[in-house]
């Protein structure tokens, strides 16, 4: 079977953002970029699949700049049989970049979409779940473990109160969460093997999909600092603060 | 137009985080009605008309919504949200599950995890970690929202009377069916309700050392927490986890011990009122966002709270 796999290029996890002094976004310029954590966990999975034989042919996508095919690179030197840039300079947002994934799936026909459950900049949570609705796929949110039996997918899922396990009808949407697996490093050998594996571009217009925003970011700014405070030198004096300066206990 | 509220319950209660959605439709103005989606959830709906504010409860008693399964949750939230000119849901794991799904059936851009309104149309929301807030304005006619409980307070559980009423839009989606869970059973406040929380890191160790937080937790009525750290070592399941992608928390009082900091996990914490932290590097970050940083062996320090509280 196939699997899709949806990445996307974010800054860098370790990096620390900064708001830009005219507040119209983050600083980006000069910034250390880098898959999405949830994506490579996505990757991943698809090729621990892949070694099982569940699955035959791994296919990365994204949708972003020229720039967005360093990761999809890297998506194939961590496994992936070949990828697809949708490009747009258009800052896309989820309910777009899941329309241009729906293209995408009509065409390729996989039997799994495997994506992050959130990219690390937007936060936002979204483009698998839309996918699923436009594509009337069942989800699998949020996974700690999937299983492929025959025509259905397993997906346990991370909730707040536990685990939830749900059974999907193949096709399915699974967006995979913190403790799905541990994405390996990519290998020097295979890191070459990727720059010869097919990359193929596409335009979003080609696709029919409008990128442009429809909700606007009117400003962005620095969140309210919280002032560090003091050090206290015991845990009498700590709990003396907490009773009667702070009146928390 | 009115606003709908997705109520998240257990059947027969009515979560907190419902109350601060409420909170938030209010903000927005318009009349409230309150969608209560379940199997067998008519004491949920009770209770649900009951909040001040709500005018109308709709209750959709059936077996296709038994489990919150997301794609038959999705389809009712969007058959009836058409009707409404917002729809406002909580951002807990069940909300962020189905919330997209009914943005996408009505070609809408969800707003995720608003902490302020600004106006009808326009809210602030964390990105990058809580590390910038932005202000984003929704041209949709129908705005799908997802409501960060931390950035809004409670409504009264009491002095409302709505009116309920039934509705009969039901369908099985007919493409996921529910298997099992696996609930965590705790005698200690929600993490998420609590008014204190005490969390430990990797400086915990191991799992057994977490006994240590449990004892003074139920001392102080506090609910546990964890950081990623401690989760991802096995320590505590992850329902405990807080941060980026765990739970948001903004108790009265935070208790950080053995924790570093990492901007992930402030993120889950940071709009806490008052934060302590326990930790014996007095590098760790952690102590960049304490009101009271004891720079302190958690060993010695943890049994010593315990007596003295």
């Amino acid at each position: 079977m196939k699997v899709l796999v949806p990445i996307k290029r974010v800054v860098d996890y370790n990096v620390k953002v900064r708001v830009k002094a005219d507040n119209s976004g983050v600083e980006l310029a000069n910034v250390k970029m880098a898959m999405n954590p949830f994506c490579e966990i996505a990757v991943e999975e698809a090729v621990r699949l892949k070694e099982k034989g569940v699955v035959t042919e791994i296919v990365a996508v994204t949708v972003g700049s020229k720039a967005a095919q360093e990761q999809l690179r890297t998506a194939m030197a961590l496994g992936a049989d070949r990828a697809i840039l949708i490009e747009t300079e258009e800052d896309a947002q989820p309910l777009a970049i899941a329309k241009a994934l729906k293209a995408i799936v009509e065409k390729e026909q996989p039997q799994l979409v495997i994506l992050g459950k959130q990219a690390i900049d937007g936060d936002n949570s979204q483009t698998g779940q839309m996918l699923a609705a436009l594509t009337g796929m069942g989800q699998g949110t949020f996974a700690s473990e999937v299983s492929v039996e025959g025509d259905k997918v397993k997906v346990t899922r991370e909730v707040d109160g536990g685990f939830q396990t749900v059974e999907l009808k193949l096709p399915a949407v699974i967006t995979t969460d913190l403790r799905l697996n541990e994405p390996r490093y990519a290998s020097l050998p295979n890191i070459m093997k990727a720059k010869k594996k097919p990359l193929d571009t596409v335009s979003g217009a080609d696709l029919g999909v409008d990128f442009a925003p429809r909700t606007k970011t009117l400003k962005v700014e620095a969140p309210a600092a919280r002032s560090a405070g003091i050090k206290v030198a015991s845990v009498e004096e700590l709990v003396s603060k907490l009773k009667n300066e702070a009146k928390v206990i | 137009m009115g606003i709908l509220v997705y109520a998240e319950h257990d059947n027969s209660t009515i979560k907190g985080a419902t109350l601060n959605v409420v909170t938030a439709a209010a903000k927005i103005g318009g009349d409230i009605t309150v969608l209560v989606a379940g199997k067998g959830c008519g004491a949920a709906a009770e209770a649900a008309a009951k909040i001040a504010g709500v005018s109308k409860v709709l209750v959709a008693d059936n077996d296709a919504y038994s489990h919150q399964l997301a794609e038959n949750v999705a389809d009712l939230v969007a058959e009836l949200g058409k009707g409404y000119s917002h729809i406002l849901i909580p951002a807990t794991t069940t909300g962020k599950n189905f919330a997209p799904r009914v943005a996408a059936l009505l070609d809408a851009e969800q707003i995720s995890e608003i902490i302020t309104v600004e106006s009808a149309d326009t809210f602030k929301r964390p990105i990058y970690a809580g590390n910038a807030i932005a202000t984003v304005q929704s041209s949709d006619s129908v705005k799908v929202i997802t409501v960060r409980a931390t950035g809004f307070d409670a409504a009264a559980a009491e002095g409302g009377s709505a009116s309920v009423e039934a509705v009969d839009v039901a369908k099985d989606a007919g493409v996921s069916s529910f298997v099992s869970e696996e609930l965590a059973k705790s005698d200690r406040p929600e993490l998420t309700a609590a008014k204190i929380v005490i969390s430990g890191g990797r400086g915990m160790q191991n799992g057994d050392n977490f006994e240590m937080l449990y004892k003074v937790a139920d001392k102080l009525g506090a609910a546990v927490g964890a950081s990623r750290a401690a989760v991802d070592a096995g320590f505590v399941p992850n329902d405990m986890q807080v941060g980026q992608t765990g739970k948001i928390v903004a108790p009265q009082l935070y208790i950080a011990v053995g924790i570093s900091g990492a901007i992930q996990h402030l993120a889950g914490m940071k709009d806490s009122k008052v934060i302590v932290a326990i930790n014996k590097d007095e590098e760790a970050p952690i102590f960049q966002v304490a009101d009271y940083g004891l720079v302190a062996d958690l060993f010695e320090a943890i049994p010593e709270l315990d007596k003295q509280i």
